[in-house]
């Protein structure tokens, strides 16, 4: 049980897709204009994550080692494709705001990254929780994201506004430019942490 | 629209990487050096366009006609990865010379969101959905973006190799911020009325 729990925590944050691996930056910086849309992205991600490492998993001696790429893309993008019809069908404000990146996380490399290093060599059961883990990780780090672009370039969090009416949000925050800046920003924290634990 | 008002809005106003945020991935990853970035930027160039012509003629005639488009997503990602390794392999047998430049790089493109973005972006668009010629030019303008933006980056990123930076801040973290202010500057050209 402990070795689970050490892949799960792996994931969140030793090994942070985001902000350690710095994969899947696509959607990260495209999607994170507040607190909610980030959250949602990295759910959806999560579920696709943790039933495509599943699936990958339980097929990982049938499938064969040269066309082994094309299967996993294939077997994500059925998930992706679940996924985009039961968005469409149950949250359509979401479905409208995420737009083009629900079918785009088919080309997320957190997802086939996993696939590639972690599922198609283990357990059913561990390739869950590293899908897991890994989906939280990413999750959190979307919703960070979010919410500092949200405070600064809105002024509110979750849609809940935080400051009075003399308030004047950045609104370059929201915009592209603020995405770049607000992630860099934001590794650079993570970094200095990790350089004060080392020293 | 006219199409060169639409290469022009494809190829700045919504520049892939700086309004679209698409194909990130390799823009941050492969930009480190001028002549790896050209050759990335190429490759990605000659997918994209030659990837939304056969993904939009698919989805006319084969998707709508049989009531299929669910199967959109996979699909095209399907098509886009036996493309990537066809173009690879008829590169080596008929280009070998292109094909030893291109050759790291080439399956990379497959995971490029770029590719698909624009391949989606093609048939969703009303006007794009129905005219061929428009399509390509506008995959060509999109693509060409994903150029521009990639051999400006490195040729940057090539200058702050040598500049002193933070130390939280070298890496990474330095080259999300050139990125950032480039972006900015690309906003500009979204006053750009043609």
């Amino acid at each position: 049980m402990s070795k689970k729990i050490d892949i799960i925590k792996n994931g969140i944050i030793n090994e942070n897709p985001t902000f350690v691996q710095l994969l899947g930056m696509c959607p990260t910086l495209a999607v994170t204009t507040s607190g909610k849309n980030g959250m949602a992205m990295g759910l959806a991600v999560t579920a696709v994550l943790m039933c495509s490492n599943a699936v990958i998993s339980a097929l990982r001696k049938v499938i064969p080692d040269k066309i082994r790429i094309p299967a996993f893309i294939v077997i994500i993008a059925s998930f992706v494709t679940v996924i985009d019809m039961m968005m469409h069908a149950f949250s359509y404000d979401l479905y409208q705001q995420l737009g083009l990146f629900i079918p785009l996380i088919v080309v997320n490399c957190v997802i086939l990254g996993r696939a590639e290093a972690f599922a198609s060599k283990n357990p059913v059961g561990d390739s869950i929780c590293d899908g897991f883990g890994m989906g939280v990780g990413f999750t959190i780090a979307l919703t960070v994201l979010g919410c500092v672009r949200e405070i600064l370039g809105a002024g509110s969090i979750f849609g809940l506004v935080l400051f009075g009416e003399s308030f004047q949000p950045a609104l370059m925050m929201i915009m592209p430019p603020g995405a770049f800046i607000a992630l860099g920003c934001l590794i650079a924290m993570v970094n200095h942490r990790n350089n004060k634990k080392n020293a | 629209m006219g199409l060169f008002s639409l290469f022009i809005s494809a190829l700045l106003v919504n520049n892939i990487i700086f309004a679209r945020f698409m194909g990130i991935c390799p823009f941050l990853g492969v930009s480190k050096k001028l002549d790896t970035a050209m050759g990335m930027g190429v490759a990605v160039t000659f997918v994209i366009t030659l990837s939304s012509i056969i993904t939009w003629l698919l989805q006319k005639y084969i998707l709508l006609n049989f009531g299929l488009e669910y199967l959109q997503t996979v699909v095209f990602i399907l098509v886009i990865a036996a493309l990537v390794q066809f173009v690879e392999m008829f590169l080596k047998k008929s280009a070998p010379s292109l094909y030893e430049a291109l050759g790291v790089f080439l399956p990379l493109i497959t995971t490029n969101c770029a590719v698909l973005g624009v391949a989606l972006i093609n048939v969703q668009d009303e006007f794009l959905q129905s005219n061929l010629l428009a399509t390509i030019v506008h995959s060509l303008g999109a693509s060409l973006s994903f150029l521009l933006a990639i051999v400006l980056f490195a040729g940057i990123r090539e200058r702050l190799e040598f500049s002193d930076v933070p130390k939280a801040f070298e890496g990474f973290p330095v080259a999300l911020i050139t990125a950032g202010l480039m972006s900015l500057a690309f906003l500009g050209f979204s006053g750009l009325a043609i």
